[in-house]
């Protein structure tokens, strides 16, 4: 089964902590261990399921190179942290929080991260600001 | 007892000035910060140039697509060391001695407890009429190589027709000159005073050799010629008059005929200098006041001035030390040089030209194969004073540090070829042996750094010694030496992966081949931890689809692939995609090319002919890419792996079949390999190439395989590629049949997939392999591990299990699924992207372009929907 949720839209009464949560898409529109791009209150967002089945929200630019690939990165871990490298110039990010972990000799710049919830099989999204 | 005022008094830095931005001043500054752990010295540097220090050795580096940021030395955080001023463009005027201050341009007055002039050379052009014309350049600094290329640049423009140019100079530096006119595609004339090239570093067989080889090269020598005149057309250069000769009609000249202290600051201050130039110092580098030091080219020591960074380094460290209460003295420089000019290897090293009486000169010449090769020996012709070498100078990291000592063995094996040049009998260096002459490091501390300083890798000597770090020539002689050391030490020289993985890739080769492993999950449970990364997730999908186990996208191991592989694309700077069709062979019919041209015009695509005989089409959305795919397959089109590490081409010549010349038909044999290893994924990408005669027109041996016509059949080359390190490949075999051919490629690309590392390609795998290429030879025609029944099914597997990745994606609705734009809005297309008019085709925007909002369009306004 696959959901779609429209883009602008939040979903009714799953209104939590957070200001608005936005349903993006089912669990299992994303496969594991691996990134797909999502555009989310007209933001364009990186979405990785990982091994265990969380799910994380980083920003689809890839900040060394400016290009909205960061979906398209090889995902994996570094220690316990969960991890994607960047297709462009293989810079690594941890998925929780952003932080670049390894910036392959650049000055490290931290990829913008949203919460996310697994609800019933749907993941959502808090909604991003504009503007990243 | 002190006040704790007068003890802080006593703790503030004293103050360093260096007058002089060059790599000897990095390298003082380097030495000093590294050793004043207590912080007793600050530093000001001042640099003329409006940079930081950077490699001037390398500058030529500059034409072959290096940024100048790339010649940046060392790490740029010293530059934020709080006792470390870097003052650029900022020269300094005038000395005083008795105030203890320098005065800069910019009038300020800086004051010094102790002053290093490094200040380095000018160059010299010598006093020809016309040598102020536009068009004639020096070639010294980074700002020297940018104007010359603008100049040559804009000259093309202008005259429509190839730049002619000349270099008055055929040293060292003039030969640097001549392959930075000849990167910029210039024809290029050398014209040397003396009578033969690099006068001062090769005797006159080398200076010969050096010379043919530089004219195969397309590079015109004139020797024995000097310069009478430069004549101008409007005030730009036009032609070049000699004592002797013909005159020559040249669009640009390059004066390199040598360098010239800069010591004006030191005579204004009434320091010593020295008959020709260059401030007087000691053995210590200090100059007549105590206070002043000279260090690099500037500085006139034991009665010469040296232009080799080498001896500055030794100079800069000597300093460093006496500034905190040491004693170092100069040992007397080594002017050994081994250098690539022009893509010629050119090594000097000791007593090169036989001065000492007694010597004993063996020379190999061989004009045929371009190598001439001296090695000056005591009268016993046991001890090595010298040599010379040129065409081939691999020898010379092994041979150098040697000078003054026994060889112990006949010295004409030293010289014989690259294979024995390492392994020459009885070449265990002493402890004081100096393997690098830049930095003047010896086979013990770099031993040391091993044993006692804990140092476990190549990186971590290179860190902890310096050595290597600066030419570089001696990198072999110092890996060899860590290694030996390493095995000695019980230390497993690790060869692990990444930090999910302790085998090596072909460790782990094996074992997946062995336990008959299929999924991602099964080993890295069985034989690593965590759940990989960007490195070890790519080299287990290629391992996968190198045995043959399905396509590269099915069920998991979808997510070990880069995203070039995911989606069978290349990723290109914008986050679009290039596609590249097989055309096997480069062979294509007039319906075949329309129908490229119309898929390209369709999707607004940019195209562009490739290396490899195919075309390439630049600029389409992932979400495009389904769509582009089916036109091309419904036109009998398939993948033409550019993404893969894989094969990719076979190029070859036209051969027999039309050329007066091919004896074989290249183009039906470059087909038939093609279509052979298709789709074979490799450690790393995989060129062919096929050539219907000698005269080599498929550039066969730039490629990991390269087959040559010859009368009796196929010579087989094997190890070439162009890229970073271009190598040549060598003969693996010849005079084969065909089939013999076809099945000892199998088997060596097979070995190679099998037991290669991790990006390592032919060439590197060759060098590597224990044996070298005889040993691989022995492999695959002699059979002699065993295996080449075994490498022979793995490669009928291969052919047999071969399907279009293309293809089978767009029969495959769940697969087609991943390449939406958006998950939660497949079809809204992603709109990051800019494009404008080039050549009247698409490419990306720049940045500027997309604030000035220029763009022709996004690609959502010119493509199909």
């Amino acid at each position: 089964m696959s959901i779609r949720v429209a883009t602008d839209q939040s979903t009714e009464g799953l209104a939590t902590a957070h200001s608005e949560w936005i349903g993006v898409c089912s669990l299992d529109d994303l496969a594991p261990e691996r990134g797909a791009a999502a555009l989310v209150g007209g933001v364009q967002l990186a979405l990785f399921r990982t091994f265990d089945d969380s799910v994380y929200a980083v920003q689809q630019r890839d900040p060394f190179s400016g290009a909205f690939v960061m979906s398209r990165g090889i995902v994996g871990t570094r220690g316990a942290a969960p991890t994607v490298a960047s297709p462009m110039y293989k810079q690594v990010f941890d998925l929780r929080t952003g932080e670049c972990l390894d910036a392959v000799g650049k000055e490290p710049v931290p990829l913008a991260v949203w919460p996310v919830e697994v609800r019933g099989g749907v993941v959502f999204v808090a909604r991003p600001e504009v503007g990243t | 007892m002190p006040s704790v005022a007068d003890m802080l008094q006593e703790q503030s830095p004293q103050h360093l000035v260096v007058v002089g931005g060059g790599m000897v001043a990095r390298r003082l500054i380097d030495a000093l910060r590294a050793r004043d752990e207590a912080g007793q010295w600050s530093v000001t540097l001042l640099c003329e140039e409006p940079r930081a220090p950077y490699d001037r050795v390398a500058l030529t580096s500059y034409f072959t697509g290096r940024h100048p940021e790339d010649l940046a030395l060392g790490g740029q955080d010293i530059w934020d060391d709080p006792l470390v001023t870097l003052k650029r463009g900022v020269k300094a005027d005038s000395i005083d001695r008795a105030a203890r201050t320098v005065t800069t341009n910019g009038g300020a007055v800086l004051p010094y407890d102790a002053l290093v002039l490094a200040t380095g050379s000018y160059a010299a052009v010598p006093p020809v009429p016309g040598k102020d014309l536009r068009g004639a350049f020096v070639y010294r600094t980074i700002d020297d190589v940018a104007d010359l290329r603008a100049w040559v640049e804009k000259r093309r423009d202008e005259l429509d027709r190839p730049v002619r140019g000349a270099v008055v100079g055929g040293g060292l530096l003039g030969l640097e000159a001549a392959g930075a006119l000849r990167a910029l595609e210039v024809e290029t004339t050398v014209v040397e005073f003396a009578q033969r090239l690099m006068p001062l570093q090769v005797d006159d067989g080398g200076g010969a050799a050096l010379k043919r080889l530089i004219e195969s090269l397309g590079v015109s020598v004139r020797a024995s010629t000097a310069t009478s005149r430069i004549v101008g057309d409007r005030g730009v250069v036009s032609k070049m008059e000699f004592s002797e000769g013909e005159p020559l009609d040249v669009d640009v000249v390059i004066f390199a005929v040598g360098v010239r202290p800069r010591d004006e600051l030191a005579r204004d201050c009434g320091l010593d200098v020295g008959e020709r130039g260059g401030v007087v110092v000691d053995d210590a580098c200090a100059t007549t006041d105590p206070a002043i030091w000279a260090i690099g080219e500037v500085a006139n020591i034991g009665g010469r001035c040296l232009g080799l960074v080498a001896p500055g380094y030794t100079m800069a460290e000597i300093v460093a030390d006496r500034l905190l209460g040491g004693g170092g003295t100069f040992p007397g420089a080594d002017l050994s040089t081994k250098l690539k000019l022009l893509g010629v290897d050119v090594a000097s090293f000791g007593d090169a030209f036989a001065e000492e009486p007694g010597g004993l000169e063996v020379v190999i010449s061989d004009p045929v194969a371009g190598v001439y090769k001296k090695l000056v020996m005591s009268d016993d012709a046991r001890t090595l004073r010298g040599g010379i070498l040129v065409g081939d100078a691999t020898a010379y990291a092994a041979l150098r540090p040697m000078v003054g000592r026994e060889l112990g063995g006949d010295p004409a094996a030293y010289l014989l070829g690259p294979d024995t040049a390492g392994s020459a009998p009885g070449l265990d260096l002493p402890e004081d042996a100096t393997v690098c002459s830049c930095n003047n490091v010896t086979a013990g501390e770099i031993r040391c750094s091993v044993t006692e300083g804990g140092c476990t890798d190549l990186a971590g000597v290179k860190a902890c010694t310096k050595a290597g770090t600066s030419c570089g020539s001696c990198l072999p002689l110092v890996k060899k030496l860590v290694t030996t050391e390493l095995e000695k030490s019980g230390v497993e020289v690790s060869s692990a992966l990444c930090e999910h993985f302790d085998l090596s890739r072909a460790q782990l080769f094996d074992v997946v081949r062995v336990q008959g492993l299929t999924t991602f999950s099964e080993i890295i449970a069985t034989h690593g931890r965590g759940r990989g990364c960007d490195i070890c997730k790519p080299v287990i999908g290629s391992i996968l689809a190198s045995l043959g186990t399905g396509h590269i996208l099915e069920g998991e191991r979808a997510s070990l692939q880069d995203t070039n592989d995911h989606v069978m694309a290349n990723l290109q700077k914008d986050g679009s995609y290039s596609v590249v069709p097989r055309i096997p062979g480069g062979e294509i019919t007039p319906e075949g090319l329309i129908a490229i041209g119309e898929v390209a015009k369709e999707f607004g695509l940019y195209t562009k002919i490739t290396g490899g005989q195919r075309i390439d089409l630049f600029g389409a959305r992932i979400d495009q890419l389904p769509a582009v795919w089916k036109r091309l397959v419904d036109n009998g089109f398939e993948s033409g792996h550019a993404y893969g590490k894989s094969l990719r081409t076979v190029k070859s010549c036209v051969g027999s079949t039309w050329c007066r010349y091919g004896v074989q038909d290249s183009v039906g044999l470059a087909i038939a390999l093609e279509l052979r290893y298709r789709g074979l994924r490799s450690p790393h990408k995989l060129k062919l190439g096929v050539s219907g005669c000698a005269r080599e027109c498929a550039e066969a041996r730039g490629k990991d395989v390269g087959v040559i016509a010859t009368d009796n059949g196929w010579n087989l080359y094997v190890g070439g590629n162009g890229g970073f390190t271009p190598r040549h490949a060598q003969l693996l075999a010849e005079d084969l049949d065909t089939d013999t051919l076809v099945r000892t490629i199998d088997r060596f690309l097979m070995y190679y997939v099998r037991t290669a590392d991790r990006l390592q390609r032919t060439a590197a795998w060759v060098e590597d392999h224990e044996g070298g290429l005889d040993a691989i030879r022995a492999v695959v025609l002699e059979d002699s591990l065993g295996i080449a029944a075994d490498l022979d099914a793995a490669v009928a597997v291969h052919v047999d299990s071969y399907e279009d990745e293309w293809a089978a994606v767009l029969s495959d609705p769940e697969k087609l699924r991943r390449f939406g734009s958006f998950v939660n809005a497949p079809d809204v297309a992603d709109d990051s992207f800019g494009y404008v008019a080039e050549r009247g085709q698409p490419r990306p925007a720049t940045p500027e372009e997309r604030a000035g909002g220029v763009l022709i369009a996004g690609t959502t306004l010119e493509v199909r929907r």
